[in-house]
Parts: structure tokens; sequence; C-alpha cells
């Protein structure tokens, strides 16, 4: 199979996948026990009040026109009305999810970086106290509940040490502005980048020190399956008769380790970085909700604190919509690094 | 018991994995042993207002504190415990009910079926699945068994995954060619020849499931989706925390936050240790 017809059988396969997401969401706002619009009353409404409310959401209609209108609302970037306000939900979700993608990629770099030095440190002393050490680590982090990992860093270095905020984004009237040459304005929502753009250094020091607790219990929290991953890898190739002709050769250690050894380990990780991009964003839920950080999750928690059933669907789509895009990523980027995927 | 003890000393010896399944079963059983003496042993009533002072750190009367409504923090870690075990042990027996059988019998008679629950389960499997819980808890409401099934759709793909792909391995081998070539049923070739050896990876898999349920269910109550105030419960207790963390009141986290670690870990401990003693693949 050529690259070009792997990748066009991969996003066929995504199709199926997606529509099945999406009819499932339909139906669970739609179809369960409890009608969501008596629910969003908490059950006490007016029969003519409930009607108008449901007239102004489109949920009086026969349900395969909603499902229709559903789907084709979809299409054009339109993912529903709030039963809060009837207001677009889409326009919330694009303006809250660039903050949830900042935390998501700075999480994810100290997930893989933590993991992998870890997991490469604990190979290389097997079974020492060293090793054991950071294998016991990979575990408990597995079994911290990510929001009271939160906790503990807001309680230490924030209450305690005064060294980092508590959470929230950056100043109100700080945000960063992005680049404008003349009337054209560059703007990605995402701070550091912004900031950089900008060419303000004021700004990207806040950003930075407002990401760091976020992003850092969030990585922590995931890093422990890289642990294992890049130990297991680590000290199969380490055993390998390329890794012990470099060390004859003379070539320093250090760069046999990380120069030669974990080249190997390249793509398993690289795979697991796809699949943990779903435990991100759900972690990321709850994170946010913890530092206050403004993105996609608080969003949601806020939703659910409001009985906002439609604004809820809105997001759980576009949650899925985002996770089959990057695993589809993933899988064609591994596919062009590694020709024997395609066979 | 006096069996069980030389069974316990043959499992240590089994090295890391037979330690780690040890260590983790001690914590469990521990926690269980804990949270159903809870009546008994608590100084207070957990959901007494005013038991103590507000907000006290830990003294001699209230050893790990007190909670903004003077709730005493060490009655709450004693009896807070009993929900996380429901809603895990529930969940837990959904996905054995469901996943299970799915799993056998799609992968056994193999075509359409599946492909359809391959294709069913991978798509659930590929989505954040606190996303889906938060969802489908949102739209049941609150309660026990409304958050046991929304954490159970969530891993019931976990299962199907790992029995089918164990079951397109076993189907093959000589000994269930054997069975059917003298006359057994497609039903019990299945269930009589082949269940019984992925019976071991369905005991790993479900003992890391309760891991993930508790701490999937803690993230419920913390979203705001656990069950009412009147209720003593770990989850809760993390959830209004984070709004004492100005105060410095690290205890009313410290401890149920401490208690759910444990209670997540022991699980994890022996989940990990029994995957790698019955399926060292896994580990990979």
């Amino acid at each position: 199979m050529s690259l070009r017809s792997y990748v066009i059988t991969r996003i066929l396969l995504t199709i199926p996948m997606i529509m099945l997401l999406l009819t499932f969401v339909f139906l669970l706002v739609r179809v369960l026990p409890g009608d969501p619009a008596m629910l969003h009353f908490e059950k006490q409404v007016d029969p003519r009040v409930l009607l108008e409310f449901k007239q102004k959401l489109g949920l009086d209609k026969p349900i395969e026109i909603q499902y229709f209108e559903y789907l084709a609302g979809l299409l054009r970037g339109d993912f529903g009305k709030s039963m809060q306000d009837f207001s677009p939900v889409s326009q919330q979700i694009f303006s809250a999810f660039p903050a949830t993608l900042e935390l998501a990629i700075w999480a994810a770099m100290i997930m893989v970086l933590v993991g992998v030095v870890l997991g490469v440190q604990a190979s290389r002393s097997y079974d020492s106290l060293s090793d054991h050490s950071i294998r016991v680590f990979g575990t408990v982090s597995y079994a911290i509940p990510v929001f009271f990992l939160g906790e503990v860093m807001i309680m230490i270095f924030a209450i305690y040490l005064h060294l980092l905020p508590a959470g929230d984004r950056i100043y109100a009237g700080m945000t960063p502005l992005g680049l404008t040459i003349g009337d054209l304005h560059l703007r990605t929502g995402l701070f550091v980048l912004d900031s950089i753009l900008e060419g303000n250094w004021t700004k990207l020091v806040m950003s930075l020190r407002y990401l760091l607790l976020p992003s850092l219990t969030l990585g922590t929290a995931l890093c422990g399956i890289f642990v294992r991953l890049t130990r297991g890898n680590m000290m199969e190739t380490l055993q390998l008769d390329f890794v012990t002709a470099a060390r004859a050769r003379g070539i320093k250690e250090r760069t046999v380790v990380y120069g030669y050894a974990l080249r190997n380990a390249f793509l398993p990780i690289l795979t697991m970085m796809g699949l943990q991009f779903a435990a991100l964003l759900a972690g990321a839920v709850l994170t946010e909700t913890t530092f206050s950080w403004p993105g996609l999750g608080r969003y949601l928690v806020d939703r659910i604190t409001f009985r906002d059933y439609t604004a809820i669907q809105g997001v759980v789509v576009f949650f899925g919509l985002v996770v089959a895009m990057v695993s589809l990523a993933v899988d064609v980027i591994y596919a062009y690094l590694d020709p024997r995927i395609r066979f | 018991m006096v069996q069980f003890l030389p069974g316990l000393a043959r499992l240590a010896r089994r090295g890391m994995a037979g330690w780690a399944i040890l260590v983790g079963g001690v914590i469990v059983v521990a926690l269980a042993i804990m949270t159903l003496a809870a009546p008994w042993i608590s100084p207070y009533s957990p959901i007494a207002i005013n038991a103590g002072p507000l907000l006290s750190p830990p003294t001699s009367g209230y050893p790990l504190g007190t909670n903004h409504l003077g709730q005493d923090m060490l009655s709450r870690v004693y009896a807070g415990g009993a929900i996380m075990f429901q809603v895990a042990i529930l969940s837990v027996i959904v996905c054995l009910a469901i996943g299970v059988p799915i799993g056998l019998i799609a992968s056994y008679t193999g075509g359409y079926a599946d492909k359809l629950a391959s294709l069913v389960m991978d798509s659930i499997y590929a989505f954040p699945g606190l996303v889906l819980a938060i969802a489908i808890a949102a739209t049941l409401g609150p309660g026990v068994v409304n958050m046991a099934l929304s954490i159970a759709v969530v891993y019931i793909p976990s299962y199907f995954r790992i029995i089918r792909s164990q079951v397109l391995t076993i189907k093959e081998l000589p000994y269930v060619e054997a069975a059917r070539t003298i006359g057994a049923t497609g039903r019990a070739t299945l269930f009589s020849y082949i269940l019984p050896n992925v019976i071991p990876s369905i005991v790993a898999i479900a003992t890391i499931n309760f891991a993930d349920a508790i701490l999937t269910a803690a993230g419920l109550t913390f979203v705001g989706l656990g069950l009412p105030v009147s209720t003593p419960d770990w989850g809760w207790d993390l959830t209004y925390g984070r709004r004492l963390l100005t105060s410095g009141a690290w205890w009313v986290i410290a401890f149920p936050g401490l208690m759910v670690v444990l209670l997540a870990l022991g699980f994890t401990l022996m989940g990990e240790g029994l995957s790698e003693l019955y399926n060292p693949r896994l580990q990979k």
C-alpha cells in the first residue's frame, strides 16, 4: 500500500467513528430518560414556557429533522445554541479553545520530557535504588487525582512560598496582542506565542508564570506511562549489538544512550503521545477547574452548573472532533516515518 | 486461613510482581475494613455540622482538624470511602456483565459482528473518558448507580480489547481445534474451553479498572456531578477544599486526598502485579 492510499483508508475509517460519536451524543441529550429541557428547569415549569423554550432551541421538531439539522450545523461549524441565553455555543468554544490548547501543549512537553528522562535513568540503573524509586514514582503519579495534585501544588508554590500565581491565566488588560504589521493582526490565542510575536518580554514571563503550575500538574500526573514505556524499550535496546559496538568505539556514554539508543524508542513514544492526547484533554478539564484556567474544560464544568445540556453536547462533540483529528494526524506521521506500517 | 498463609508466602516469592499484589491487597483490604468499621470507630458523625470549631487545624481533640462547617475530618476520612467502593464495585460489575460477553462472542464469531463491535468500542476508547462520563452523568443526574453507569460506559472498551486480542490467539490453538473436532458446540468451545484461559487477563484488567473507576468517580464529584452534601465523600472534601486553600487549611484536602491516592494505588499495584504475572506482554 502506498502512503497515499494508506492515508485515504485511514481518513475513511475516521468518518464512521466520528458519525458514531456524533449520533451517540445526539441521542444522549434527547432520548435518555428525563427530558433535558425539563431537567434544565428542574422539572418545575409551565408547559407553555417549556414549549416556547424548546421552539427556540429547535428541540420541538421531529427527532430525525433535529438530527439532520444537527449534522448540517456541525458542517458549518455550528455547535448548537446554549440553553442559558440561546447564544451560539461555537463562539464560546472557539474563544476558550486556545487556552486549553496552550495548556495541553505545555503539559504534553513536560509529560514526555519527565517521562523519557526518568525512564532512561531507570533503565541505566536497572534494579538499583533509583530504578525502584522511579518505578514507584511512575505508579504513584498514576494513582493521584490530577486535581488533588493541583491543590497540593497551589498550597506549596502559591500559598506558602508565594512563588507563582494560584490560578487564572493573566491579568485582565495584559493579554498579549500578537503580531501587528500595518492593518494585519496575527493572534493565536496562545499567550506565550502571542507575547513573542508582540515582542513583549514582560507579558512572556507573566504568561509562563501562569502556565507553569497547571502544566506541571497535568504533565506530572500523566508522565507515568512514558516512564514505563521508555524504561522497557531502553532496557531492550541497551542490550543490542549496535549499542555495544558504539561503546566499543569509545563514544561517550551520554551520546550512546541519548543519541543512539533513545532513537529506537522514538516511534513507540510518538504512538503513545497520540493515544495519551485524549487523556490529556480529559485531565485538562480537571486541571482547568482546579486552577480557574479559562479554557474549554472550565466552560464545560460551568455549563454543568447551569444544566445547559445543549452547550454540554456542543463541547463534548468538539472534544471528539479534536481527538479524532489528532489521532488521524499521529497515524499519518507514523506511517510517513515508518514504512513498515503501510504493509 | 491456615491454608491461605502459605499461598501469600508463595506470592511473595514471585518477585516484584508478587510483592506488588501483596502490598496492593493489604492497602485495599485495610481501607475496606476501615470503611466498614467507620460507624463504630468515628468519634463524631461524619456529617454533623459544628461537631467542633470551624476550620480548626489538627489538634488532640480533632486529630485531622475540622472543615469550614465544623465537621470532624477524621470521621469524614473514615466514612468517606464508602461511596468510592460502591461506585467502583458497581461499575466493574457492569463492565464485566457487558464487556466480557460482547468481547467473547464478537471475537469468536468474527466477520461483521466483530467489525461492528470493534468500531463501536474503538470509537468510545479513543474519546477522552472523563468528558464522556461527564456528559452521561450530567444527563442521568446524581446518584451512585448513575455514576457507576457513566464510568462503566467509558471502560467497557478496555475489557473488549483485551478479551478480543486474547480470544483471537487462543481460538487458533490446537486444543481448541481438538475440542471442535470431538464435537463441542460453538457455545461450549467458547465458554468451557476459551473463557477459562481469558479469565486471568479479565481479573487483571478489572483490578486496574477499580483504580480508574475511583479516580473517575472523584473527578465526577470534582466537577459537581457527585452526590448530595449529606453523604460523606472524599471527593466532596477535595472539591470544597479547593475554595479553602487560600485560608491555608491544608488538612481539609490533604487527608481525604491521600486516602483517594492510597485506594487507587492499592488497586493499581494489584492490577500491575497481576498483569505482569499472567500476561507479561501487556507490560509493554
